[in-house]
């Protein structure tokens, strides 16, 4: 089942191009990674996608409605997406950061019921916030932030979730927690979700499909196995690639090919 | 901080507040001891009251105190929801160019002696208030309008006409200058000889701003978190600037025209109440329009008592305490900070 369709999506920066004539479909409950090289338009795609830039051509279709012809509000009750953390932030109580969330559902001038109270506090304590709850948001270490803008969006109870390096200051540790979270709620409560990864290895294990960003295109679509060839990762980066089996799992294993860069170097 | 913390909290500024309210009422040249202030308020009628403290507390100074209230408490609420807005903590309400509008407004209106009337208000009032509101609506449509404006665009259009309109006051100053004195004597705030005309010209739109901002308290919050998060809990940014600009505009002339341009109250307030209250808007916009007023209040009553019989200009004193205790914020916060890394 299609839940978000891109068809034939263009986008720039004012008149500089980015993406061009991308397409693809994100099937319900299913992780999607975006991944490729730094600047290949990883964000824009997610913003268009979270109806925060308009593509120049082309749609964006999230469950049978173009997502430009829907309210705002409406289109908040079903996608939910995460800024990359450390830009913006509020100086208020985590507590309240995670309310918002549900500002969609209770519109603007309701005050929080007894069941926002209760999402907000599991949200929450999902992300491992539970005793840091009444903590002022700038008083957090980066992990911790971007575990309460994980929250804000999970108490925002979307049907599709959008995230933008949602592992980027983790350790090992919260890198771990989350993707498991995230993976469990995609399978287990089929929730969909469209994350970018800079990590090929977290994106090998967690994502379902991977599509490969290059050159203001999609290289490649499918699953990691599929997608994550030494040859097309080689070729994309720009760097030589070696990618084996994971140990204990049929999944790619990918790390930077240091013999062939050796060979280089000699040369 | 919990609700009911909250609450008692904002009972204790309330009731500070009416306890200065009535100390201000008997501070003046005639001085007035609260306990006969209290009597006049309460119970005008009964034997034993001085006539002329009758006619000074309800007639002189009643409203005059009350004006200085609401003038500090909308001040304080605009600067709030522009601190949010523009997600700047150097945000006053003047920032886009209202108090450069109501110079220029109440410089042309004293210079060239106008004596246009609207609405309750005296000509140099009813200049101020219309060329407060021009320039935030030219601010807004230089900076791209409804559409297209963005924080940064709105605060470099603020920064281009507040100098370009301030330049022709001073131009006009220099020109004019018969009138010179008393241009600056508005220029720099004053509450002196105040009274029930101007509380019943500016204070409904004062009310009716404070409430309105008051209203969009959690979009202040949804944007206080940055627009494009504000955009995807469902915020329409356009709309909701436009209704904060609109509210805090409208409160920010309506205090212009009354009494001038009044510094630091506006930066200052939201700061303190944000330090006691927390951040969320529902309680910062009533709680900084309470200090607001409570630290115009005191100014007033330090313009009216420190040099007496002479009146200083309130926005002198205003200046120099909130000033003074701004650079102990930003001490205090800085040590604060220091002790956190």
């Amino acid at each position: 089942m299609t839940t978000f369709a891109i068809d034939q999506i263009s986008c720039a920066y004012y008149q500089l191009p980015v993406l061009s004539h991308i397409s693809f479909e994100v099937h319900a409950g299913e992780i999607l990674a975006l991944i490729g090289p730094n600047g290949v338009g990883k964000t824009t795609l997610l913003r268009t996608m979270a109806r925060l830039m308009r593509p120049v051509e082309g749609k964006v279709i999230l469950m049978d409605r173009d997502l430009w012809e829907t309210s705002l509000r409406d289109t908040a009750k079903s996608l939910a997406f995460a800024t990359q953390a450390g830009s913006d932030t509020w100086d208020a109580t985590v507590e309240k950061i995670v309310a918002l969330g549900r500002a969609p559902h209770r519109g603007w001038f309701m005050p929080l019921t007894e069941r926002d109270r209760h999402i907000v506090k599991k949200a929450v304590e999902q992300v491992g916030l539970k005793d840091l709850h009444e903590r002022i948001s700038s008083e957090l270490s980066g992990g911790e932030q971007q575990r309460m803008n994980l929250a804000r969006v999970l108490a925002q109870e979307p049907s599709v979730l959008l995230l933008d390096e949602p592992t980027a200051h983790l350790d090992m540790k919260y890198q771990t927690e989350i993707l498991h979270l995230i993976h469990k709620l995609a399978h287990r409560d089929g929730l969909t979700v469209v994350i970018s990864l800079h990590d090929l290895n977290l994106a090998a294990i967690y994502a379902d499909r991977v599509v490969l960003l290059n050159d203001g295109g999609i290289d490649a679509i499918g699953t990691p196995v599929e997608v994550m060839t030494s040859q097309r990762l080689t070729s994309v980066y720009g760097v030589p690639i070696l990618v084996t089996r994971h140990p204990s799992r049929d999944i790619p294993f990918i790390l930077p090919d240091i013999q062939l860069m050796e060979e280089a170097d000699n040369e | 901080m919990n609700s009911r913390k909250f609450l008692l909290w904002l009972l204790i500024l309330s009731i500070a507040l009416i306890i200065t309210l009535i100390i201000s009422l008997g501070v003046g040249a005639v001085f007035i001891p609260p306990d006969r202030v209290f009597a006049v308020l309460v119970n005008p009628n009964q034997s034993g009251l001085d006539s002329s403290d009758i006619a000074i507390v309800r007639d002189l100074r009643l409203a005059r105190v009350l004006l200085v209230t609401l003038v500090g408490a909308g001040l304080a609420a605009a600067g709030a929801a522009f601190q949010a807005l523009f997600r700047n903590p150097l945000a006053d309400p003047y920032i886009i160019g209202a108090s450069s509008g109501a110079s220029l407004g109440a410089t042309l209106a004293i210079a060239f002696g106008l004596t246009w009337k609207f609405a309750g208000f005296r000509p140099i009032p009813l200049a101020a208030f219309l060329g407060a509101l021009s320039a935030v609506f030219l601010v807004y449509i230089i900076a791209g309008g409804n559409s297209k404006a963005t924080v940064i665009s709105l605060l470099l259009a603020g920064a281009a006409v507040s100098t370009v309109l301030s330049s022709m006051v001073s131009l006009l100053m220099l020109t004019k200058s018969e009138s010179t004195h008393e241009i600056f004597a508005w220029l720099m705030g004053s509450f002196s000889g105040r009274s029930w005309p101007q509380l019943w010209s500016s204070g409904p739109y004062l009310v009716l701003g404070i409430l309105m901002l008051w209203l969009v308290s959690r979009p202040l919050d949804a944007l206080s978190c940055g627009e494009d998060t504000a955009r995807t809990i469902g915020l329409s940014i356009s709309k909701a600037r436009g209704v904060i600009i609109a509210a805090a505009s409208l409160v920010t002339a309506a205090a212009v025209a009354s009494s001038g341009v009044i510094g630091f109250v506006g930066l200052v307030a939201p700061h303190i109440a944000r330090l006691l209250f927390g951040a969320s808007h529902h309680r910062l916009i009533p709680a900084s329009a309470i200090i607001g007023g409570l630290l115009t209040l005191l100014a007033d009553d330090l313009a009216r008592t420190l040099m007496a019989p002479y009146e200083l200009p309130v926005g002198l004193i205003t200046s120099l305490v909130g000033g003074s205790f701004f650079l102990y914020l930003i001490r205090a916060r800085q040590r604060s900070l220091r002790g956190k890394s």
